[in-house]
């Protein structure tokens, strides 16, 4: 049996198909089985994040319809050895496919797999209820900023409501040095604010531009990055490792930085 | 802890870090959210508030402030009604 994890936001554009590219192959790096489910159904992207795009044949809606096998519909990625990734629809609207059928999918792929990761669209319509109906673990994925964190609270709200057993915090995008000049809202900030337990934090950083650009997920690259550090680590995290958080602010530090901490002022 | 002392008197004396504005306001808005309640019915119930209170206290309504606030997922209402005098006279003349 699989664990099934949405990753959510209610805004769009905060990260959640990069994201879910990035853990799922790190997840697969650790030697787990993963299937990767794109629930943003006519607005697919998670198959160009992955590199995939030339090898979909295939989606969930064919699968639904008897078109072909469930197992045809899924794409195996070469590179990263049990990652694997089912398709959404991209002529198709949101409504295309129910609550019940999403979750029938998943219980069919369930013995195959350690972890789906289900990529959920943007907003808290049908989209978002079938994204979420078989998930038993939520990550909930915001930027720091005023409508990324109000968002987020309206969907961690519905997801208590469903009663969703674990739901945790993703902070992605975040810009250190705006921290420090309070030009930003801080982790802790959003910590108060929604008051649910964080599991990663993710740096703002054009690397994660430039290898969606090549389609190969930032945690693939030899060349270590602090964003592909930091979502490594949310996939060990997600195993139960307990991994120590990176200090974001290393790459930039200043003297004057270095000194504060040097006496004890650790900015916390 | 220390850091949130700070930014509670940051948004007090109204400085200029957008951190601390952009917290404020979250909080505000996220226990309106929470507690699904619309603006107009906070605008009455402040009015109902302010009759009730001001046939007993002489209350500078121009200073006062109406909040919903979120702690730890327990939302609450707080009014802060800063009394100008006492008023006795309702009760006896002396
Ligand atoms: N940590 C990051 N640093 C820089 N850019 C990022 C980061 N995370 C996401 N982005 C960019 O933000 C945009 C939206 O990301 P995406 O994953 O598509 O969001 P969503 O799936 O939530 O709509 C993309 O252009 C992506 O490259
Ligand atoms: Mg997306």
């Amino acid at each position: 049996m699989s664990r099934v994890i949405v990753i959510t936001s209610g805004k769009g554009g905060v990260g959640k198909t990069t994201i879910t590219a990035n853990l799922g192959t790190a997840v697969a790096q650790l030697g787990k089985k993963v299937c990767l489910i794109d629930a943003d159904f006519g607005l697919r992207n998670l198959d160009l994040l992955l590199g995939l795009e030339q090898r979909v044949v295939y989606t969930i809606i064919d699968a639904l319809s008897g078109e072909c096998t469930l197992e045809k519909a899924i794409v195996k990625d070469k590179r990263t050895p049990g990652l694997h990734l089912l398709p959404a629809a991209q002529n198709r609207t949101k409504d295309a496919i129910t609550p019940e059928q999403m979750k029938e999918v998943i219980e069919q792929l369930s013995p195959n797999f350690d972890y789906i990761f289900v990529d959920c669209p943007a907003g808290i319509e049908m989209g978002f209820r079938n994204a979420i109906v078989a998930a038993q673990e939520a990550l909930i994925v915001t930027t720091p900023e005023v409508a990324a964190v109000r968002d987020a609270d309206r969907v961690v709200g519905l997801l208590e409501s469903e009663n969703m057993k674990s739901i945790r915090l993703i902070v992605n995008r975040l810009r250190p040095e705006m921290v420090q000049m309070d030009e930003m809202i801080s982790v802790e900030d959003i910590m108060d604010l929604l008051v649910i337990p964080l599991i990663g934090i993710v740096p703002d950083d054009k690397r994660i531009i430039t290898s969606s650009n090549r389609g190969e997920p930032l945690v693939l690259s030899e060349e270590e990055s602090l964003p592909g550090m930091a979502i490594k680590n949310i996939a060990q995290r997600l195993d139960g490792v307990e991994v120590p958080y990176l200090d974001l602010m290393a790459s930039q530090d200043t003297l004057f930085t270095r000194i504060r901490r040097f006496f004890g002022f650790s900015g916390k | 802890m220390f850091k949130d002392i700070i930014g509670t008197i940051n948004s007090w004396t109204g400085a200029k870090k957008s951190r601390y504005r952009a917290k404020n306001r979250l909080q505000l808005v996220l226990a309106h959210d929470r507690a699904g309640v619309n603006p107009e019915l906070i605008q009455k119930m402040r009015q109902e508030i302010i009759e009730v209170v001001s046939r007993y206290l002489d209350i500078d309504v121009e200073e006062m402030e109406f909040s919903i606030q979120s702690n730890d997922r327990i939302t609450s209402l707080s009014a802060n009604l800063p009394i100008k005098k006492i008023k006795r006279g309702n009760t006896k003349e002396t």
